[in-house]
């Protein structure tokens, strides 16, 4: 069976991406992701212990924090960084991890934006193909 | 779309150097993803970025200095990983210390002054009303907004350092007269004045506005005029660790909120709550993590979050009225303040004490208390919120008469006659 279509979603960061869906309901990048390793570390969210590093995180209602830039960016510098990350709504200083590290010249991923209840018609685990246009396609 | 001035574009296209141009481009990015139509010049920075998260922040502003980046407006640092007066206080290993020490090494470089602290508007850093600056630091962004009247949106990592390098900052959020409103009116009137006029009341309130307000704009009323920098800072602190908390007002006490009427640009709240004892009595319970009984054993005392002043080093050390800790006993502060004692001849009362000094940094976010964890009482919210996820420590709140008390007793000393 062929990729299908599943959802378009708005391109916030540039890139295409491929990886198996992680879905979280709610995170918080400061204090919920170890910056050393990629782990989830909030007992409180599903997949607690389960590394981002080559995913693509599907978080419905990103939690801000003003540190969340800096996980970001040690995640990209020491290769633990999901391979995208699709938020239901835009979190500026998660994006601003990624564009420190693009100006530091080291990899970045893709940030998207795609509204919480489109992420209803992603399954968790599933095989993620994202153009740079942001048409997310799987199986 | 954002639109740049000649000056703006100038700057972004390297006239002034590399760091200015990849300054520009971020907070530019930043505006463009947060929906700013805009920049807005600003007129001081106050940086959260000097705290070591990891190699990645000292990389980028090695890189920063190596281009010879210069912040252009006054600048202040929060807190680092390491307290460099006091060089055996923070138990890192030997690469994140390194590391961390470069980092604040490199903020130096980069012109911001050597301050250290999350109190920098008791460190001489108070723009003025209506000041548009790029803050970073939860309780000091709550400050700057609600208690200065300056404009600051909450920086974090990395866009306050750029916002400081291009003296810009996107024109969004609190920055702008309509999100400064207040549609939330809290109504204090009803409460029992002895309960006003404890410290321990502000960081209560705050723990409370924070969960419940969340990113909503409240209005405060019934507070007494002429609160102290101190209780209001405790105030902002707690409500800044429990919500995401960037600016309240506080009828008659705050310089945007004379009276109600201007506090919510004459529009009716969209929502009032009356404060009780009973709401703001379950909030204080919420701060400690452990039950609390009389005489319970306690490991550690911290205080000093946000940053102790001389006044509140004062009252400490009347309450002790000479007497030594005899638990281990952390007071967090600043250089400003440190200063001040040491002009006062009191850091030899302070060590006589007992009680360990802690500048530069704190203890909930680098390893200084005992290995092993147990119970911390503290007066401060932000202590009481951050303790336990980040030392491990379970956490019981009480005033600073009840940090001094249980100090000298060495076990829980709790008056609980304010709170039934």
């Amino acid at each position: 069976m062929s990729d299908r279509m599943i959802a378009r979603a708005a391109v916030v960061q540039p890139g295409a991406a491929r990886g198996r869906a992680l879905k979280i309901a709610t995170l918080s990048f400061w204090g919920g992701v170890d910056p050393a390793s990629g782990r989830l570390l909030d007992p409180a969210v599903a997949h607690c212990g389960e590394t981002l590093a080559g995913r693509v995180l599907l978080v419905a209602e990103p939690r801000g924090s003003s540190s969340s830039s800096a996980v970001m960016l040690e995640l990209l510098h020491n290769g633990h960084a999901p391979a995208a990350v699709v938020l239901g709504r835009i979190d500026a200083i998660l994006g601003l991890g990624i564009v420190v590290a693009r100006e530091m010249g080291w990899p970045t991923i893709p940030l998207y934006e795609l509204p919480a209840q489109e992420h209803d018609t992603i399954a968790d685990g599933a095989e993620l193909d994202i153009d740079k246009g942001g048409v997310i396609c799987g199986k | 779309m954002v639109q740049l001035t000649v000056e703006e574009r100038a700057q972004r296209d390297g006239r002034d150097g590399p760091p200015a141009a990849l300054a520009m481009r971020v907070v530019i990015e930043a505006a463009r993803m947060l929906g700013a139509e805009r920049l807005v010049p600003i007129e001081s920075a106050h940086i959260d970025g000097c705290l070591y998260h990891g190699d990645s922040g000292t990389l980028f502003a090695e890189q920063l200095v190596a281009g010879q980046g210069r912040v252009r407006v006054p600048t202040t640092l929060n807190v680092g990983a390491l307290d460099l007066l006091h060089g055996d206080r923070a138990r890192l290993a030997p690469h994140p210390a390194a590391m961390a020490r470069r980092l604040m090494q490199a903020y130096l470089d980069l012109d911001c002054r050597p301050t250290w602290t999350c109190a920098p508007y008791q460190a001489g850093h108070r723009p003025s009303l209506g000041a548009h600056v790029a803050w970073g630091e939860s309780n000091a962004v709550a400050f700057c907004n609600s208690v200065l009247g300056a404009r600051s949106e909450r920086y974090g990592d990395y866009l306050d350092i750029c916002a400081a390098l291009a003296a810009r900052a996107p024109d969004i959020g609190l920055h702008r007269d309509a999100n400064r409103r207040a549609t939330l009116l809290v109504d204090g009137s009803g409460l029992d004045p002895r309960l006003l006029a404890e410290d321990a009341f502000y960081p209560v309130l705050g723990a409370w506005l924070g969960a419940t307000a969340g990113s909503r704009i409240a209005a405060i009323d019934g507070l007494p005029a002429g609160l102290s920098d101190d209780r209001l800072k405790a105030l902002c602190a707690a409500a800044a660790s429990t919500g995401a908390v960037g600016l309240f007002h506080i009828i008659g006490v705050t310089p945007e909120a004379p009276d109600v009427t201007t506090a919510f640009a004459g529009v009716p709240p969209e929502e009032t709550i009356r404060l009780t004892g009973a709401l703001l009595g379950a909030a204080r319970d919420r701060l400690s993590t452990t039950a609390a009984p009389a005489d319970a054993a306690v490991d550690a005392i911290a205080i000093g979050s946000p940053h102790l002043s001389v006044a509140e080093f004062q009252r400490l050390l009347s309450l002790l009225r000479g007497r030594k800790s005899r638990l281990p006993f952390y007071a967090c502060t600043g250089r400003h303040t440190l200063d001040a004692l040491q002009t006062l001849g009191l850091m030899d009362t302070v060590a006589a004490a007992n009680i360990t000094v802690v500048a530069d940094t704190c203890v909930v976010v680098t390893p200084i208390l005992p290995a092993g964890g147990g119970v911390l009482l503290t007066n401060s919210g932000k202590f009481a919120h951050y303790t336990r996820p980040n030392t491990g420590y379970d956490v019981i709140y009480g005033s600073l008469s009840d940090v001094a008390e249980t100090a000298a007793a060495g076990h829980l000393v709790r008056d609980e006659a304010l709170w039934r």
